[in-house]
């Protein structure tokens, strides 16, 4: 049995004519099935990795909503910190308010808000930002980054799970009681 | 007598049931064929050359092996939560008996690995040892540079104290600025909106498991290459007529004198200097000056006077360079010979001259005088800050290398020396001042 299939093999060519109407061999039907399937659980082992490292990224440490405060505590023109949810509470002279993201976008270092220079200031790179969060001068590539802000019973409540990026300040971002 | 049961545990675990005598040269038999695995039985005598290696592959190696005995030591001990991350670094270094000493050598042994790996390559690319089949180990040594890179990078944010969170979080805002997969890379590394928990256990996961397996993958193809590549390479006129010595003793009695040496100026130098620990992280306020991690400063600094985008332009022509370099410098004949010739002596020379003049002379007139944006308000400042600085950089390389060419009559390769020579003088200088001589605001200081 076994003598015969080797002889089998031998009096064969490698590469035989295919018959008629033919296109795939058996070996290259299992050659490129097992190629694909092979492909196949590669891709499905890197998606698997993909979603199983994905979902870490939603529970941060930061992301809630926050409870800023009745809306009566902030005066007109005030700016606010709140350390732990990583933003400044501005209300506008107009009475809208508007939370901005504590850190500098150019390469995230703190920023702080001198009132004195009615600034914010990074001390990383020495760049200043207005009341808005506009940027003064390069290297910053754009202005602070803001949170959304809603406004339920007469209380502020800021979400922090979410960025906001800005061109520039525009009267849209800001909310009103 | 006493020793008997000893004996014949040895004998059983080595399969050697004969007698007495032949039992030592037995256990010889088996390390020799060991040795014989990575090195050949003969070597030139050329290849022993202290100066012609400085052992610097072997004193990364044996720093390699440090780390990873004194890493998987730490592993037993660090917890890698952000609640627990820095006090049990401050356990280590107050409680643990024998903690701080094993936890100085990992750190010592890191931060001098990436400067002996940094070494290792100039030498590499001095004496052309590149060239003549040596062009995929030149690769796989730019693949270690980049792992051991990575190592120190991922190991930085472990101790989680106020420089290790800061340094990964300006590192990754500045990965951010790479076009198109900046943004991808950064926000998978930190696993979140900022450095917290995602970004702890990722650079955990990657410093504990997955660099280990690579670079251990890696350094064994390296090894395993060189001695396939025919050993390491030594100039064309000895070879064939070279001299040659057995491998035992002669060269492996050199590599352990190297390691024991090594492992006792890590071992000395830990006791006497502990692993520096600030104080713990604070994600509301950054420390003034934030500088990434030091090895990633030059980096820094280059920003400093250029749009980002310029910088990585720059960054990805010089690793491009060096990726192409076995097929940019053909000339083999001068395998070997360190600089090439005198031309090409003198054009290194030249090249560190020039940069360690001009870079800092450019560092401070950019500070002082030179603001492109103001000088060009009528350009975007990707063209002025961007375009200028990187058309000025790159009209300036050529010069160093056209320089050589005309006045030592260098050939291209020895040119290419001059030209290496100054971009690595450049990232050693830019690297310094960014360490030494930036203070707060960035803002250019004296250190004494
Ligand atoms: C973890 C880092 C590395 C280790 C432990 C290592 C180890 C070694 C060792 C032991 C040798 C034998 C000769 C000698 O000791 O100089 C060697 C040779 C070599 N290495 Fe590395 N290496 C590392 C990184 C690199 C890097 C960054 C490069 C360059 C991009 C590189 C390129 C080469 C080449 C081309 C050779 C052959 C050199 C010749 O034949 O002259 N290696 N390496
Ligand atoms: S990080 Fe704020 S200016 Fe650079």
């Amino acid at each position: 049995m076994c003598e015969n299939h080797r002889q089998d093999r031998l009096d064969k060519p490698l590469h035989t004519e295919l018959p008629e109407g033919h296109t795939l061999s058996r070996r290259d039907f299992m050659k490129v099935g097992i190629g694909a399937l092979g492909a196949l659980a590669v891709l499905e082992l890197g998606g698997v990795s993909l979603m199983f490292l994905q979902s870490r990224s939603q529970e941060g440490e930061f992301g809630d909503t926050i409870t800023a405060g009745p809306v009566d505590n902030f005066p007109a023109g005030s700016v606010t910190e709140f350390t732990d949810g990583r933003f400044f509470l501005l209300r506008a002279p107009d009475g809208g308010f508007l939370a901005l993201h504590n850190r500098c976008p150019h390469l995230g270092c703190t920023v702080t808000w001198e009132p004195h220079l009615d600034r914010f200031l990074c001390p990383c790179h020495a760049s200043t930002f207005d009341f808005y969060g506009n940027f003064d001068n390069p290297p910053v590539p754009r202005p602070l980054d803001a949170f959304s802000v809603r406004i339920q019973d007469g209380v502020v409540l800021v979400d922090t799970f979410e960025l906001r990026r800005r061109e520039n300040f525009a009267p849209e971002q800001l909310t009103y009681a | 007598m006493r020793s008997l049961p000893l004996r014949s545990w040895k004998e059983r675990l080595l399969y050697t049931p004969q007698a007495e005598p032949e039992t030592r040269s037995r256990i010889r038999a088996v390390t020799d064929s060991l040795i014989l695995h990575v090195h050949p039985a003969k070597v030139p005598v050329s290849a022993l050359r202290f100066t012609y290696t400085w052992a610097l592959g072997g004193i990364s190696a044996t720093l390699a092996l440090l780390l990873l005995v004194t890493g998987v030591l730490l592993m037993f001990r660090y917890e890698p939560t952000i609640e627990r991350a820095y006090t049990s670094i401050q356990q280590l270094e107050t409680q643990v008996v024998f903690g701080s000493l094993v936890r100085a050598i990992h750190h010592w042994s890191a931060n001098l690995l990436v400067l002996t790996t940094f070494l290792h390559l100039l030498r590499v690319f001095l004496t052309g040892g590149y060239k003549k089949g040596r062009a995929v180990n030149w690769l796989i040594g730019i693949g270690l540079m980049l792992l051991v890179l990575l190592f120190n990078f991922t190991g930085y944010l472990l101790p989680w104290d106020q420089l290790a969170y800061w340094a990964i979080t300006v590192s990754t805002s500045l990965i951010s600025y790479v076009p198109v997969i900046g943004p991808t890379i950064s926000r998978v590394a930190l696993a979140g909106p900022e450095v917290g928990q995602g970004a702890l256990s990722n650079f955990y996961a990657l410093h504990v498991a997955v660099l280990p397996v690579m670079t251990t993958a890696a350094l064994g193809y390296h090894f395993w290459r060189v001695r396939k590549d025919g050993g390491i390479s030594r100039p064309e006129r000895e070879e064939g007529r070279a001299e040659r010595v057995t491998t035992m003793p002669h060269l492996v009695r050199r590599e352990l004198a190297v390691a024991a040496a090594v492992i006792a100026a890590i071992v000395i130098w830990g006791m006497l200097q502990p692993a520096p620990l600030a104080e713990l992280a604070n994600p509301t306020r950054s420390p003034n000056p934030a500088k990434a991690a030091w090895f990633f400063v030059g980096l820094q600094e280059l920003l400093l006077h250029m749009d980002t985008l310029a910088a990585m332009a720059l960054i990805v022509l010089v690793l491009g360079g060096m990726v192409i370099l076995p097929r940019w410098d053909r000339h083999e004949e001068n395998i070997g010979i360190y600089f090439r010739s005198p031309a090409g002596r003198r054009s290194a020379l030249l090249g560190a001259l020039l940069s360690i003049d001009l870079v800092p002379l450019l560092v401070f007139a950019d500070e002082a005088w030179i603001d492109l944006p103001a000088m060009f308000p009528a350009w975007p400042t990707l063209v002025s800050n961007g375009l200028i600085p990187l058309a000025g950089a790159l009209i300036g390389l050529a010069a160093v290398y056209a320089i050589p060419r005309k006045v030592f009559k260098a050939n291209h390769s020895e040119a290419l020396v001059g030209l290496f020579s100054f971009l690595m003088a450049s990232l050693v200088v830019l690297t310094i001042i960014g360490n030494i001589f930036r203070g707060p605001n960035m803002a250019l200081v004296l250190p004494f």
